[in-house]
C-alpha cells in the first residue's frame, strides 16, 4: 500500500486549481512547507499571499479578497485555523457568508511530537457549530486532493481538515468528490461503522478482522461531517441496527456527536464512539499516540461487538 | 465645485436620523455616529466613486468598510440617503425582522454592506484582502475604512498595519475616529495609545492629521489630500479628531453617550438643534 500524507493531497489539489481556476488565491501564515503550498506559491506569486505569523489578519484578508471575486484558500495548522481565529471566522466568513476555504493541516493526535498545544481535537466541533459552514475531513491523499479541487466549485465557506503523517492512500486516483455524499466502502449487515479522516483506514482493517470472527460490518466513509449524509446513515442503520463511529477528534462535538443527534431524532440505535474521551494528547510518535488514546482498529472491533450486544 | 452647504445640510439630516433611530429603540450608539457624520457624508456624497445598484464584489468601485460597527446608525442613514435602500427602512433599525441589525450585517441582504462588523479590530484586515483583490483585478479604485480609536487596542489591527506597509498596499485610506473616548472613559484612562501618529509612521504608513474632523470643508480637504497620495507605494491613514456626540450640545464633551439612547425630552432637544433639511423618514 502506498503511504502518503493528506496534506500533500491538499498541495496537489491547490497546484491543480492554480492551473485551472484563475480566481483561486492562497494565503499562508508562515507554513508554506508544512502545508505543501510551495508549488502554488512559486508558480502563481501574484495570487499567493504570505501573511506572516498573523492568522487573524489572514482570515480577515481572505474574507476581503472575496469582495473582488476571488476564491481564497487559507493554509495553516488546524489549531491556528480554528480556535485562534474563531471570532474572525464567525463574523467575517460564516456570518458574512464569504466564499472562503479554510484549509487546516496537522489536525488531531497524529501531529505527533509537537504535543498537545498543537494537537487540535476540537476543530470539527467548533466549525460545525457555525451556521452555513461546510466541514470536510477526507481520509487519504487522493481524497484530500479531490476534495480540495471540489470545494473551489462550491460557493460558500468551507473548513477542510487534513493531517501530517503518511497514511495508506487507498481511495481511487482522480476520484469525483461530492460534498455531503458518504461513501460505502464495505457492505455489511451486523453493524455500521461510520468513520472519518485517518480512522477510515482503521475501520477497513477492523472490517477484515470482524469478518474473520464471523461479524459482517458495513464501513461508510463520512468525509463530510456537515452537511451530514442523513440518508446514507439512516439506510445503513435500518439494516444493521447498531453503530460504531470513529474519528481523531473529541467525542464532544465530533462525528459521533452528529450521528447520535441524527439517530436520536430519527431512529434510536445503540451507538459506540471511538474518539478522544475529553482529554488532551501529548508528545510522541503519531501511531503510538493513536494506540495509547484508543483510536485504532482494535477499539473499533471492541466497540462493534459491544454495539451488537446492545441491540 | 463642491457645494459645502449642501453636504452640511445632508449631515444635519443624518444627525436627526441617528438620534431618532436610537431613540425609537432606546438602544444603539449615538455618540460615535454623530462624531463621524461629516466624514461619512463626505465619503458617500462627494469622495467615493460608488454605485447604489449594489454588487457585492464591488469591482470598479471604491469600497468602504466600517470596522467599528457599533456606529451603524450613521452608516445606515448615509446609505439610505444615498439611495441604497428606502429611507423609510431606517424606522426598522434594531427591530425584529429588520435588515438594519444592531451591528452591520450582510446576512439580511442590506444593500451597501459587504461585511459584518461589530466584533472590533477586523476591518483593516478585510480591507487588506480587498486591496489585494483590486490590484489583481487591475482595478484602480480605493478602499476606505473607518476605525474607532479605542478599537486600535485590538491586536489584529497591528497585524494588518504591519502587513500593509510590508506589502506596499497603497490603495487604502484608513481613517481613525480620534475622539479620544471609549466606553469606560478616555483613551488615556482605559489604555493609552501613546503617540499614535508616531506608531503608524514607524510601521511605514503615511499619516494625515485633521484636527477639525467635524468641519465639512476640512474633512473633504484631508480626504482629498490623502487620495492624492495613493498609488505611491505607501498605506495612508487619517487621524481625524472628532467630537463624540457632535451637533447635540448635551452629548458633547463626554463619553457617556457612546451607547446610550436619548429619552423623549432629550430627543426633542437634539432635534431642535438640528433642522429637518431633507425630510425625516
Amino acid at each position: 500500500m502506498e503511504m502518503k500524507d493528506t496534506r500533500s493531497g491538499f498541495g496537489a489539489g491547490l497546484t491543480h486549481l492554480g492551473k485551472t481556476n484563475e480566481n483561486v488565491v492562497a494565503l499562508c501564515a508562515d507554513l508554506i512547507g508544512s502545508l505543501k503550498m510551495g508549488d502554488f506559491a512559486e508558480n502563481h506569486p501574484d495570487r499567493f499571499f504570505q501573511v506572516g505569523i498573523a492568522e487573524a489578519n489572514m482570515i480577515g484578508m481572505a474574507a476581503g479578497l472575496t469582495v473582488g471575486g476571488k476564491i481564497p484558500f487559507t493554509g495553516t495548522f488546524a489549531n491556528f485555523s480554528t480556535a485562534r481565529v474563531y471570532d474572525q471566522i464567525r463574523q467575517a466568513v460564516s456570518y458574512s457568508d464569504k466564499n472562503v476555504k479554510i484549509c487546516a493541516s496537522h489536525a488531531g493526535l497524529t501531529l505527533g511530537e509537537d504535543g498537545a498545544t498543537h494537537q487540535t481535537l476540537e476543530d470539527i466541533g467548533m466549525m460545525k457549530m457555525l451556521p452555513g459552514m461546510v466541514v470536510i475531513n477526507p481520509c487519504d491523499y487522493n481524497q484530500t486532493k479531490a476534495a480540495t479541487i471540489a470545494i473551489a466549485d462550491y460557493e460558500g465557506p468551507v473548513y477542510l481538515r487534513f493531517g501530517r503523517p503518511k497514511v495508506p492512500n487507498f481511495t481511487p486516483e482522480n476520484q469525483d468528490f461530492k460534498i455531503g455524499e458518504a461513501l460505502h466502502l464495505k457492505e455489511g449487515t451486523d453493524v455500521s461503522i461510520f468513520a472519518t479522516g485517518h480512522l477510515v483506514w482503521e475501520a477497513l482493517e477492523a472490517h477484515i478482522e470482524l469478518e474473520k470472527q464471523g461479524i459482517s460490518s458495513e464501513v461508510i466513509n463520512i468525509h463530510t461531517i456537515k452537511p451530514l449524509d442523513n440518508n446514507a446513515i439512516l439506510n445503513s442503520v435500518k439494516k444493521t441496527k447498531c453503530v460504531v463511529t470513529a474519528e481523531e477528534h473529541q467525542m464532544n462535538g465530533g462525528l459521533g456527536d452528529s450521528i447520535a443527534q441524527l439517530l436520536s431524532r430519527e431512529l434510536a440505535t445503540p451507538i459506540e464512539m471511538v474518539a478522544m474521551n475529553d482529554s488532551y494528547g501529548e508528545s510522541g510518535p503519531p501511531m503510538k499516540l493513536m494506540k495509547k488514546y484508543g483510536l485504532t482498529s482494535k477499539e473499533i472491533i471492541e466497540s462493534a461487538k459491544k454495539a451488537i450486544s446492545r441491540k | 465645485m463642491t457645494d459645502i452647504l449642501k453636504l452640511e445640510n445632508i449631515t444635519t439630516q443624518v444627525r436627526r436620523d441617528i438620534v431618532r433611530m436610537v431613540h425609537a429603540n432606546s438602544s444603539g450608539h449615538p455618540g460615535g455616529s454623530l462624531g463621524c457624520a461629516e466624514f461619512m457624508v463626505a465619503l458617500y456624497f462627494e469622495v467615493m466613486n460608488h454605485n447604489t445598484d449594489f454588487k457585492m464584489d464591488g469591482i470598479g468601485e471604491d469600497i468602504f468598510y466600517l470596522s467599528n460597527g457599533h456606529i451603524s446608525p450613521v452608516w445606515y442613514s448615509v446609505l439610505a440617503r444615498s439611495g441604497y435602500f428606502p429611507v423609510s427602512e431606517l424606522a426598522t433599525f434594531r427591530k425584529l425582522d429588520s435588515r438594519l441589525q444592531g451591528h452591520p450585517a450582510t446576512h439580511e441582504g442590506l444593500e451597501g454592506i459587504r461585511m459584518a462588523s461589530g466584533s472590533l479590530g477586523q476591518g483593516l484586515s478585510i480591507a487588506m484582502g480587498t486591496c489585494q483583490a483590486k490590484k489583481l483585478n487591475n482595478d484602480n479604485s480605493i478602499v476606505y475604512t473607518l476605525h474607532g480609536d479605542g478599537e486600535l487596542q485590538e491586536g489584529q489591527n497591528w497585524e494588518a498595519i504591519m502587513y500593509a506597509a510590508a506589502n506596499n498596499i497603497d490603495n487604502i485610506i484608513a481613517t481613525v475616529d480620534y475622539n479620544q473616548k471609549q466606553i469606560d472613559g478616555t483613551l488615556d484612562d482605559v489604555l493609552s495609545l501613546g503617540d499614535l501618529k508616531a506608531k503608524f509612521e514607524s510601521f511605514g504608513w503615511m499619516v494625515f492629521e485633521e484636527e477639525r474632523g467635524n468641519d465639512m470643508e476640512s474633512v473633504l480637504n484631508v480626504i482629498n489630500a490623502a487620495k492624492s497620495e495613493t498609488k505611491k507605494g505607501k498605506p495612508i491613514v487619517i487621524l481625524l479628531y472628532t467630537e463624540m456626540g457632535n451637533g447635540i450640545d448635551y452629548m458633547m464633551g463626554t463619553h457617556k453617550w457612546h451607547g446610550s439612547a436619548p429619552n423623549d425630552e432629550q430627543l426633542q432637544i437634539a432635534l431642535n438643534q438640528n433642522e429637518e433639511t431633507l425630510g425625516d423618514y
